[in-house]
């Protein structure tokens, strides 16, 4: 029993990073209709910039410039990164889709993939190859409760990452801005006929979803403290799995489909051989597509998308 | 549409194709040899290591004038090429150092992942190779033209059992390493084979894997702690051990972690920080308390590149020695490059009781040199502390 809750807490930190990269593939797929395969790489630039912005701090604390409480310095840290790096989604948003727009779709899915490798290089280029440390930001304390193992960061991950997805749930029903975006999922054709700018939504699509990267970026750095290059680009391949399970024009499902991933390869590897892990997880997805082609909470194209 | 500007390009990239054909440099009495190193992907500080250790060599070897062969001095060039940690970007590498750089021998690929498709390359085009840093037999088997400049795993996981029996009285033990790159898959059953000899089957009570890039390890973790195992072995890369050390501790788990000669890496320490002080592996040669050539390689090298070297900074330095011997052993470079590869190729083979500064090395039929290995602690300052040395013989 302890057993099994120990992955359960696994599974959902695990799951969040999908959860949290998931909902940004989602949202310009609903909205855009396109797939942004440099999402991956937007996340490993989030990263990036929690790293530098965290580093900073941390350096101006250490030389008594500026000593900030670390749960501050982590405040700012994600509230920086994900300013910076919404800039950088939207930039790629201006320079590689939107002149695109009309476009065949292929040339906009090419366009992803291209800017990611642009950016999986260009950090080559610009920092060489050595690994990166992120800064341990908060001192970690571990809970024992039930048998249970639960570190403060894992609580500090999960409980983030849920409460993110809730709140772009509420933005996407609530807001003017998320009716226009599922406008726009509704009807890429007829919606800026009605005087809503397709380009600002686009940009405020990427940024967003950029944003939300950028935290799962500062999260996974804190877990997994070595920073390479391509550590966006199987993350981000299966957060895009969970994108499409979770179901078009769908946050919460896409942030389901996101922990759920993280669920079926834990519990894969806790009760198979860990060498098994993938094959027996992605079956079981391909299984579930079967069953459910247009993904959870996704519905044929004609009908009522619930954004 | 108008097809000039497609004819233009395809005219410039001819007109430029022969002004390159038609620069081949004239022959002139030149020694190339290749590099083949990790310089980007999954372990540059391994590929740092390679190219800084060769060029402090060819350093020794302008300030002689060039490298003496046969009464003749030749000006020495390396060749280097990048093979991104990756298995078929290396036997891409070694297929362009052969072929188009012609080169007359190679040193590298480092990683057993890397070395065994080279060596298979390196064997077929009859181009000698040395690996001075890849642990896994396959590398060298029955591959007459591949040699390597340190010892195999088959020995490495015995020593490692039986120091930890020794040192610690275990009889439980957990492994977790990679699946998908030879060397630890080989070390790990290596290493899972000499317990059960030891201890009797089913005394590996966990032996979980993942695969190259995974970086969560908490579910295999999670299972390791439950399987009730003494301590920990895992023969991985430096920038996989800090992350399982630490998850490893933070679900937990505070019994020792042992690992194997690919922890020996400058860049561990500042990776893992205080996560790792007070653990275990067996390497190639302990940089602190060094002596005599060893420490004066250790601090030409510190002072020109601002580190302590690692193992493989090391073992890339004794294999450029032996290169050397060997090219200087074979007497003549006639300019024939398939008889000099031949001639060079017989030449290291034949080297007996060579005094490198990782050990004493004399080749066997396949081309592996016998030796020592050695286990160190990584200190409280975080260097890598000689703890105890083991030899093949004797153990």
């Amino acid at each position: 029993m302890t057993f099994f809750l120990q992955q359960v807490v696994n599974a959902l930190q695990w799951g969040s990073f999908y959860a949290l990269i998931a909902l940004g593939y989602s949202m310009v797929y609903s909205v855009l209709m396109l797939f942004n395969f440099a999402h991956g790489d937007i996340f490993m630039v989030g990263a990036y910039m929690g790293f530098f912005v965290a580093t900073g701090l941390v350096t101006l604390g250490a030389a008594g410039v500026l000593a900030l409480p670390s749960w501050l310095i982590l405040a700012l840290t994600i509230l920086m990164a994900m300013f910076l790096t919404s800039l950088v989604g939207m930039l790629v948003e201006r320079v590689g889709y939107r002149p695109l727009r009309g476009a065949p779709r292929a040339s906009a899915a090419l366009t992803g993939l291209m800017i990611g490798i642009i950016l999986q290089t260009g950090n080559l280029a610009l920092l060489g190859a050595r690994r990166q440390t992120f800064p341990g930001l908060i001192d970690v304390t571990s809970y024992k409760v039930a048998g249970v193992i639960v570190s403060n960061k894992a609580l500090i991950i999960i409980t983030l990452s849920i409460l993110l997805t809730l709140a772009l749930h509420q933005f996407v029903r609530r807001t003017k801005w998320g009716m226009a975006m599922r406008a726009m999922a509704y009807d890429f054709a007829v919606v800026p006929l009605m005087g809503v700018s397709i380009n600002t939504i686009a940009l405020l699509t990427f940024g967003l979803g950029s944003a939300l990267a950028a935290v799962a970026g500062i999260f996974f750095g804190m877990a997994y403290p070595v920073l390479e290059p391509y550590m966006g680009l199987l993350v981000g391949w299966k957060a895009f799995v969970a994108a499409i399970l979770g179901g078009r024009g769908s946050v919460l499902g896409a942030g389901l489909a996101g922990f759920l991933l993280g669920f079926i390869e834990i519990f894969v590897a806790a009760v198979f051989p860990s060498t098994l892990r993938d094959v027996i997880a992605y079956s079981i997805i391909l299984v579930i597509l079967t069953f459910r082609p247009y993904g959870f909470f996704g519905e044929p194209y004609s009908a009522q998308l619930r954004l | 549409m108008s097809r000039k500007p497609l004819v233009a390009v395809l005219a410039l990239v001819l007109l430029g194709a022969l002004v390159l054909a038609g620069c081949r440099p004239a022959a002139e009495p030149v020694i190339k040899i290749g590099i083949n190193a990790e310089l980007t992907g999954d372990i540059p500080k391994v590929g740092e290591g390679t190219k800084f250790a060769a060029e402090l060599w060819l350093e020794d070897i302008n300030k002689a004038g060039g490298l003496e062969v046969g009464g003749k001095k030749y000006k020495v060039v390396l060749a280097i090429e990048d093979n991104e940690s990756k298995a078929e970007s290396a036997a891409a590498a070694q297929t362009k150092l052969i072929t188009q750089d012609e080169v007359l021998v190679i040193v590298g690929p480092q990683a057993s992942k890397q070395a065994i498709p080279a060596g298979e390359v390196a064997n077929n085009l009859k181009t000698p190779m040395i690996s001075p840093w890849s642990t896994n037999p396959r590398t060298t088997e029955n591959r007459p033209w591949v040699f390597r400049a340190c010892f195999l795993d088959p020995f490495q996981g015995p020593v490692i059992a039986n120091f930890v029996t020794q040192e610690f009285g275990f009889t439980k033990a957990a492994v977790l390493y990679d699946i998908a790159s030879d060397y630890p898959k080989g070390l790990a059953e290596f290493f899972k084979q000499a317990w059960e000899q030891l201890h009797g089957p089913g005394s590996v009570v966990a032996f979980e894997s993942f695969t190259t890039k995974d970086r969560d390890f908490s579910a295999q973790l999670t299972k390791i702690i439950a399987s009730g195992a003494e301590f920990l072995f895992t023969p991985q890369y430096y920038d996989e051990v800090p992350l399982i050390v630490r998850q490893a501790r933070q679900l937990g788990f505070t019994k020792p972690i042992v690992g194997s000669d690919s922890w020996g890496s400058a860049e561990l320490v500042k990776l893992a920080g205080r996560d790792v002080v007070g653990l275990f592996f067996t390497t190639h040669y302990a940089a602190a308390g060094a002596k005599g050539k060893t420490k004066e390689f250790i601090d030409r090298y510190n002072a020109k590149y601002g580190y302590v070297p690692d193992d493989v900074g090391a073992l890339t330095w004794d294999a450029m020695l032996i290169v050397q011997k060997a090219i200087q052993d074979c007497g003549q470079i006639t300019g024939d490059l398939a008889k000099d590869r031949q001639c060079v190729r017989d030449a290291m083979a034949r080297i007996k009781d060579f005094e490198g500064i990782t050990g004493k090395m004399t080749f066997n039929e396949q081309g592996d040199p016998v030796k020592s290995a050695v286990i160190v602690r990584i200190n409280e300052q975080g260097e890598f502390e000689f703890y105890k040395s083991v030899s093949p013989t004797g153990q």
